[in-house]
């Protein structure tokens, strides 16, 4: 019974500390909620259909299907939250400013809501299909109402933490705010690059460049309290191999630049307007 | 450039593509045989049997390893090459009787 609170609780808390941050960072787009309560509910359905398609999977590919299928739908949430991060990097000064009339960048900002929905329903389907074979192991062998009601403590838990986070996050001061979403957004991508590293070190199809690289794990056990968080966050990992680490400093530098890049180009760009602008003016006085 | 990236990044995987294999089973939700000796220093290739009616999830923080195994199936894990040393396994969904330990000599 304990157990199932445990395990519900860990598997529900990564996917929930993900909503919150994409919820928080997305607070200023108009029907960000709408978009995240779909991308929940399309993850949901898809966890179902996963769990329920485990042996068709776990026989692809020489046996390590569900490592492949892991590291691709890891990969693909690595790629939206980069391009969130970069797009959030040009928008989200001009959505903050006129949080109710982005009337011009309305097709821009249905392409970012998309992105989000897949964000969430990829992180919900991935830890909701371990939950759901879980629980109905649980279900089998202890019963429907432990399955139920451990579950449900497990869940209410890591809903409550998420949600402490969302409104922790929302608190943030504007000067500050971007930043901050835009760093824990850019820090989980990298902690999920990792994992997708890790899934590729365990199908044998990249070579683990020293494992592990170090151990924490006297430090900071990845099991406690905190190093569940940080993991969920930032992709703690106490005996990471060489390869995550890899995936983790190429993503984090890469997400960076291109950031970096966006902005600079969005400078330049208004700078020489202003320059049109004010010669426009010039020569019409 | 990406692609010449990726060729080198397997090429060690290839390289040492010849692994040894060990099965364990699963059965009433304990590990058999509990206690498997492996060769250090090599690429093992573990299938894993599942003859319980229920998945199982194989996890092992010491191998930084964890794979569902559904129920009545099979699956492949891939470890190492490791040091000498014991490592510590368990079936995350039956931990209380599911422990198991890979010794690497």
């Amino acid at each position: 019974m304990f157990s199932t609170v445990i395990i519900v609780f860990r598997e529900a808390l990564e996917a929930a500390l993900i909503i919150s941050i994409i919820a928080a960072a997305t607070r200023s787009l108009p029907g960000n909620k709408r978009w995240i309560l779909a991308g929940l509910l399309a993850g949901l359905l898809g966890a179902g259909l996963v769990a329920a398609a485990t042996d068709v999977i776990a026989n692809l590919a020489d046996g390590v299907g569900p490592e492949l299928f892991n590291a691709a739908i890891l990969g693909t949430a690595v790629l939206m939250l980069a391009w969130h991060n970069i797009w959030m990097a040009i928008h989200g000064a001009e959505l903050a400013q006129h949080a109710h009339q982005v009337g011009a960048n309305i097709r821009e900002g249905r392409s970012e809501c998309s992105v989000l929905l897949m964000v969430v329903g990829l992180a919900v389907l991935r830890e909701g299909s371990e939950t759901v074979l879980f629980l109905y192991g649980i279900a089998t062998s202890s019963g429907i109402a432990s399955m139920l009601f451990g579950g449900a403590i497990g869940l209410i838990a890591a809903v409550v933490l998420g949600y402490i986070l969302y409104e922790g996050l929302v608190k943030v001061p504007l000067r500050w705010f971007f930043k901050a979403t835009s760093a824990l957004v850019l820090l989980l991508a990298a902690g999920l690059a990792s994992q997708a590293a890790k899934f590729l070190i365990q199908a044998d199809v990249l070579p683990s460049l020293g494992d592990p690289l170090w151990d924490s794990s006297a430090l900071i056990s990845q099991q406690g309290v905190l190093g569940t968080l940080l993991h969920g966050l930032i992709g703690y990992d106490a005996r990471p191999a060489g390869l995550q680490v890899l995936f983790y400093i190429v993503v984090v530098a890469a997400i960076s630049i291109g950031m970096q890049f966006t902005k600079h180009k969005k400078e330049i760009l208004s700078q020489s307007k202003e320059k049109l602008d004010h010669e426009v003016l010039s020569k019409s006085n | 450039m990406k692609r010449l990236l990726i060729l080198i990044l397997l090429l060690p995987a290839v390289a040492f593509a010849v692994e040894d294999e060990y099965r364990l089973v699963i059965k009433d939700h304990k590990f058999e045989p509990a206690e498997l000796t492996v060769p250090a220093g090599k690429k093992i290739k573990l299938q894993v049997q599942n003859k319980d009616a229920t998945p199982e999830e194989f996890e092992s923080h010491s191998l930084n390893r964890e794979k569902i195994i559904g129920a009545n199936s099979s699956a492949v894990i891939y470890i190492g090459p490791l040091n000498a040393g014991t490592y510590k396994y368990f079936g995350e969904f039956n931990e209380a009787t599911a422990q198991g330990v890979i010794i690497a000599k």
